[in-house]
């Protein structure tokens, strides 16, 4: 066999969003992830998505409004226009509420499901949304690798950005899922992060990103309440890559993709 | 975009397991729909239904993956040597070197259905629903992967209805880019209650059997398959039914979650950079294989986007009205259709439309035709506006002829 040892995947990486709980953007996350400032868990605050039309705002679940203000946050960070951009969501999961909220009415007599909840429920809600929202024609993807799919996610927006030579926008994310489903798959809280990577190095300071497929242990993260998240998060599977790039130095992370194959990425600062 | 042989494919619908019960049905033009006697469902619609997946069992090693969807998948992968062709594939690749790049719109979903309907006097959930293994997204390519002892990467694509027509733009993508060297794709969805009723909520079922492009369409028929296919790089020896992948787009409508733009905006887009793709001219496609639902609004959008961009002179029709909507397999399995199309020289006239709208302006099929095909096109449309259109050519001169 002759993988891993597959050709590098590369891009530069012009603009970054996290949210989640301590972690509500990139420049108040930077200091956290070096280990300058203590990490406290304040609960996610998601923005409203004030850019879709108060109509479609009003139908937006938890789920996509955490989506939108991820990809909106890395966006503003590029000064990128949004419209132009193809976007790649990944997410371990559909929306847990809705899920829920289906799963309970089909389980009564009356089986009324609200036809709303259900084109919220399908997994490319975020990705719709966000077209609307931007006004966005261009190609839009929506994954799924279980507690993989950040690293899922970078391979096909890495992928699509050395096909088209176009900027590629990713977004990764989950939000908790309510009980009953919650004994079954315990996502503690909300989190997401978002990617807005080029083929072509930015004007001023960029990093760029070199991927590969290998067969490696994921690396952990030094700060424990970050691991914690890391491990029980897929989205937050993506902070070992997020505390290089914020180290601000050259280096090699290992993310979790599949059970027996991962995604190294090599980080170097361009001046 | 490098052309992709489409070295083996397979599906598995209401018209039956495999290849040659899905050609036979197609040539002999028998439907699949019948009235909706699905689990406990009680709504007066057609389905497209696969028959005893009952009686499918998965191996003991796979178990834990027991679900409708997966009993689905295993019998769709069962047919025409598939299982065999993808060993070949990864002795002489490695195991490690084919991705499983899959569309689902609901994976293995009617496991939840049915443990809400169990949970205990604590409202918990059943000890034996395994949430991972049935009705997370991607328990279908974990599934598949394990089956095909591959090592490659994988992942599910979710965009809906466009899910296992997507599939192939991202495999075409991972193999340009080296990190496989093949690909097993496809779609796989199958019928539960989130979708009989939530289509049903949105007013978007046809009580009777759907009717695309029929002047008194009024709604899909929800249907059911598995379809794959292994892509390889061109080897350069084509046989006769030698069929490629040639060219794939992708757009967004940016319009409505549930509703098409009304002038397909986006499908006219999805279409064109396939067309693109593949270095195509729109005179040069010989048939359309239709998303063509049979709702009013999504047969009328695309019918705009077809006939801005081709005209109406090019053969068109769905074969919806033989599957049903198979939802997020029906780019998979309507590109194994336009597969046999090209091989077998068949242009499927769509059926149960008695009388063609012909507001919609296009050249749709009613009626089978024998002629050779050399390139066809075929749509896919989904929830939340996301788009999706293939180019299939058989890339020898003439099709085979049985």
């Amino acid at each position: 066999m002759s993988e891993p040892g597959t050709p590098a995947l590369g891009a530069y990486v012009r603009g970054i969003g996290v949210l989640g709980a301590g972690l509500p953007d990139w420049p108040s996350s930077v200091p956290v992830l070096r280990g300058e400032q203590p990490y406290v868990a304040a609960p996610t605050e998601v923005p409203p998505p004030s850019a879709l039309p108060p109509a479609e705002r009003r139908r937006t679940g938890a789920m996509v409004r955490l989506a939108l203000a991820a990809g909106l946050q890395a966006v503003a960070d590029a000064g990128a226009d949004a419209a132009q951009l193809a976007t790649v969501f990944a997410s371990s999961g559909g929306d847990g509420a809705i899920c829920d909220e289906i799963c309970s009415a089909l389980a009564s007599p009356g089986r009324q499901i609200s036809p709303i909840r259900f084109h919220n429920s399908v997994h490319n809600a975020a990705s719709g949304y966000w077209s609307i929202a931007l006004r966005a024609t261009a190609p839009s993807t929506a994954l799924c690798a279980y507690d993989g799919s950040f690293a899922a996610g970078l391979l096909e927006a890495l992928s699509q950005i050395a096909a088209t030579g176009e900027p590629a926008l990713l977004i990764a994310y989950e939000t908790d899922y309510p009980e009953p489903l919650r004994a079954k798959r315990p996502l503690p809280a909300p989190f997401a992060t978002a990617l807005l990577l080029t083929p072509t190095a930015p004007a001023g300071h960029a990093t760029q990103l070199t991927a590969e497929l290998v067969r490696e242990t994921p690396d952990a993260l030094p700060i424990p309440a970050l691991e914690t998240l890391r491990a029980a998060v897929p989205s937050a599977r993506s902070l070992p890559l997020l505390l290089r790039i914020a180290q601000g130095d050259s280096g090699r992370v290992v993310l979790d993709y599949l059970e027996d194959l991962q995604l190294a990425v090599t980080v170097t600062p361009c001046p | 975009m490098r052309p992709l042989e489409i070295t083996h494919f397979t599906a598995t619908s209401a018209l039956g397991r495999g290849l040659q019960a899905t050609l036979e049905a197609l040539r002999t033009r028998r439907g699949a729909l019948m009235p909706c006697t699905f689990e406990t469902a009680t709504l007066e619609t057609y389905v497209g239904q696969v028959a005893d997946l009952e009686s499918v069992r998965l191996p003991a090693p796979l178990a834990r993956y027991d679900c409708r969807n997966h009993r689905l998948a295993l019998l769709a992968l069962e047919q025409d040597d598939f299982l065999a062709a993808v060993s070949r594939c990864a002795a002489r690749r490695g195991a490690g070197r084919i991705g499983v790049l899959l569309g689902t719109s609901t994976s293995g979903m009617l496991e939840t259905e049915l443990a809400y309907r169990a949970r205990g006097p604590d409202g918990a959930l059943p000890a034996r629903f395994d949430y991972a293994a049935t009705h997370n997204t991607f328990a279908l390519a974990e599934f598949v992967r394990r089956a095909l002892q591959l090592t490659g990467p994988a992942l599910v694509i979710s965009t809906a209805c466009s899910s296992s027509a997507k599939v192939f733009g991202a495999a075409a993508r991972m193999l340009a880019a080296g990190l496989i060297d093949a690909a097993v794709v496809g779609g796989v969805d199958t019928l539960c209650l989130t979708t009989l009723y939530g289509f049903q909520a949105l007013q978007l079922t046809a009580a009777g059997p759907c009717r695309p492009f029929d002047v008194a369409r009024n709604g899909i028929s929800i249907g059911e398959a598995g379809a794959f296919a292994l892509l390889e790089p061109l080897s350069g020896a084509c046989g006769p039914g030698t069929v490629a992948l040639t060219g794939v787009g992708e757009s967004s409508d940016a319009h409505h979650m549930s509703s098409p733009h009304p002038e397909g905006l986006g499908a006219r887009l999805a279409m064109r950079q396939a067309l693109e793709a593949a270095s195509l001219t729109p005179t040069q496609i010989d048939y359309i294989n239709l998303h063509g639902t049979g709702t009013p609004s999504n047969d009328s959008a695309e019918a705009r986007a077809v006939a801005a961009l081709f005209g109406d002179s090019v053969p068109v029709s769905s074969t919806k009205g033989a599957t049903g909507h198979t939802l997020g397999a029906a780019g998979a399995l309507e590109a194994v259709i336009c597969a046999l199309a090209l091989r077998h020289g068949l242009l499927p006239g769509g059926l149960n439309t008695t009388q063609v709208d012909a507001s919609l302006g296009l050249a749709y099929c009613t009626a089978n035709r024998a002629q050779p095909l050399r390139r066809v096109l075929s749509n896919s449309f989904g929830f939340g506006g996301s788009n999706c259109s293939l180019v299939l050519e058989r890339l020898a001169p003439e099709p085979a002829h049985e």
